[in-house]
């Protein structure tokens, strides 16, 4: 934050849906220009917060005010600077795929004009222009994907909300779009995202938020989080079938900080990976495999929620 | 103050104009089903009138006798704006609101909730008025308009229209599954055969009159068939303030009820 007035902002923010609360109270800043993520296992908040922000769903409770606009009072104006791509694809099924550009494009009341040559640069650039004049029912699911994305950015929006964007993409279509907006962002476009890949949180996001049961269970750059809630690196120790079950973890006491335990390996958190190898080597632990790497965001997720990004 | 209720009503119309326009596009993909429409009130008529038309005769409307197809035309008319209301604020509005979910995309762009009720009321409005329009081109053809009243057919079949669409949003807002249509199915189709449609009231049990002049398309049909005949009174204010509260009701309910499903 430096000063400029944040796009989104939000205190105590919440929301429930009858006796079950599905975010709890969370205060969030985004300021312009910046890329902000949110991180968080299935059912976290992350898209119940989302479409608060998109001014699509009201909140229970908690200040909320986006591009300094109260939703409540201002709903259409705020979501005409809006562009959002929701987790569900939510196309027009009765249109074609060019039409669905058009329509979408004239809700936000564009002329024609201006909606045709940006459609058939969204319509190139994701790989959708031999499909312009079929209906979008029978395109494949990441197709699906892609137009509803490219859809988003019919109105060159100034905050764009995007709600596990990449889920079903191929590898190739996930750095064409990281691309893309890695370019939006230079142009000035504020962008705010979920994910479940921490690649593309780190990749992506200058701040982001891990989620929680409803709160924010942590906040910062990626390599702030990374410094403050795990060690510089980690040992990943992998054991035949069966081993792992067996083995006293106390043996392993002393070396690094800490020992997590997931089904199919270990992971020591070490300041030294190398140094903490010959530890486990010393100690008599004998696993099929070791390796030595650095720490990601993955491992601050899973020191923080118990879970796995993925699951 | 004023002004800007006007100004604001303005936009919100322009914005409604948008969700008009994705639906006269939807339009060119299935211009046949849009063209069987016109065509089954015409069967209707062209069917009763050769048929049961020469056995009936005349029929007496307001203390004067008519032509039997004179007589039945006009309530062809009133149940067919009836019934495109309805079909277009039911059964597709359900497919658009529960099924497609079309309006989760429509809401995360400036339009919002009374868009969508009025843009839809617009369209069925449009739709119907394009039939009735071509219907009463047809009861000139045939010699079935007795009265210069019949100037005012459109706009009153596009207030029945607007009734039964008002009506038809606000059912729908609370429909769960498709089997939920089919009952709604069933209480149209009685409406359509008991509504003074095919016999005039005097002709119903007296016990049952009451019955029929409870049913909403009793005061289309009668409305209708007064202008359409020349057998013009005061009873038309009547007709008109059942349907206009119908209609403005109904789009009060469906707006209100439509945002709960959207904007949960
Ligand atoms: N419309 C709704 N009605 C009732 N409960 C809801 C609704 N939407 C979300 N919830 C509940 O709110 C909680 C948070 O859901 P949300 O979709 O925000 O999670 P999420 O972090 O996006 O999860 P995921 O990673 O699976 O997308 C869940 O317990 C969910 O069941
Ligand atoms: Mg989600």
């Amino acid at each position: 934050m430096d000063g400029a007035a944040p796009l989104v902002h939000a205190r105590g923010l919440t929301k429930r849906f009858g006796k079950a609360t599905a975010v709890d109270g969370i205060d969030v800043d985004v300021a312009p220009g910046e890329a902000f993520g949110f991180l968080g296992p299935n059912g976290a908040g992350k898209s119940s917060t989302m479409r608060m922000i998109g001014c699509t769903s009201p909140p229970t409770s908690g200040t909320l005010r986006i591009l300094g606009l109260d939703p409540a009072a201002d709903g259409p104006r705020i979501r005409a600077r809006l562009g959002v791509v929701p987790q569900q694809d939510t196309l027009d099924t009765e249109l074609t795929v060019f039409e669905n550009l058009l329509v979408y494009g004239r809700y936000f009341d564009l002329p024609r004009g201006v909606i045709r040559p940006r459609a058939a640069e969204l319509l190139a650039f994701f790989q959708l222009a031999e499909r312009a004049g079929e209906r979008v029912e029978p395109l494949s699911g990441g197709m699906k994907r892609r137009l509803t994305i490219a859809r988003a950015l019919i109105n060159e929006p100034q905050l764009l909300l995007l709600d596990e964007p990449t889920t079903g993409l191929d590898p190739q279509a996930r750095h064409a779009l990281w691309e893309r907006l890695y370019r939006l962002k230079q142009q000035g476009t504020t962008l705010v995202l979920t994910t479940h890949y921490m690649d593309e949180a780190e990749q992506l996001c200058d701040r982001l938020v891990v989620m929680d049961g409803g709160r924010i269970a942590a906040e910062g750059s990626p390599g702030e989080l990374i410094r403050r809630h795990v060690s510089r690196e980690v040992l990943e120790l992998r054991f035949a079938d069966g081993v792992q079950d067996h083995l006293d973890l106390g043996v392993l006491a002393g070396i690094g900080d800490r020992v997590e335990a997931l089904p199919d390996r270990l992971l020591l958190y070490a300041d030294d990976g190398d140094a903490a190898a010959a530890a486990v080597h010393d100690r008599g632990v004998r696993p099929a495999s070791l390796l030595a790497r650095r720490s990601t965001l993955e491992d601050v997720f899973l020191s923080l929620t118990g879970r796995t990004l993925v699951d | 103050m004023i002004a800007s209720l006007v100004a604001s009503s303005a936009l919100g119309g322009r914005r409604a104009a948008r969700l008009f326009e994705r639906n006269l596009l939807v339009t060119r993909h299935i211009w046949l089903v849009v063209a069987a429409g016109f065509f089954e009130p015409l069967f209707y008529l062209l069917s009763l009138g050769i048929g049961i038309g020469d056995l009936v005769g005349q029929v007496e409307v307001d203390g004067r006798l008519v032509d039997y197809r004179a007589f039945v035309a006009p309530a062809m008319l009133a149940a067919s704006a009836m019934n495109g209301a309805v079909f277009d604020t039911t059964f597709n509005f359900y497919y658009k609101l529960r099924f497609a979910r079309t309006y989760d995309a429509v809401v995360s762009t400036p339009l919002g909730v009374d868009d969508v009720a009025l843009g839809e009321t617009l369209w069925a409005l449009a739709r119907g008025g394009v039939y009735a329009a071509a219907f009463l081109l047809v009861m000139v053809v045939m010699g079935l308009i007795g009265s210069a009243w019949a100037v005012l057919a459109l706009p009153a079949a596009l207030l029945i229209g607007f009734a039964f669409a008002g009506a038809g949003l606000a059912c729908t807002s609370f429909l769960r599954s498709w089997q939920d249509l089919d009952v709604l199915q069933l209480a149209i189709l009685p409406m359509f055969l008991f509504s003074g449609t095919f016999a005039p009231l005097a002709a119903y049990p007296a016990g049952l009159r009451w019955v029929v002049q409870a049913t909403p398309l009793y005061h289309g049909v009668e409305l209708l068939r007064s202008l359409c005949t020349g057998a013009v009174g005061v009873s038309l204010a009547g007709h008109v303030l059942y349907l206009t509260t119908m209609g403005v009701v109904g789009l009060a309910v469906a707006g209100r009820r439509i945002g709960r499903v959207l904007l949960a």
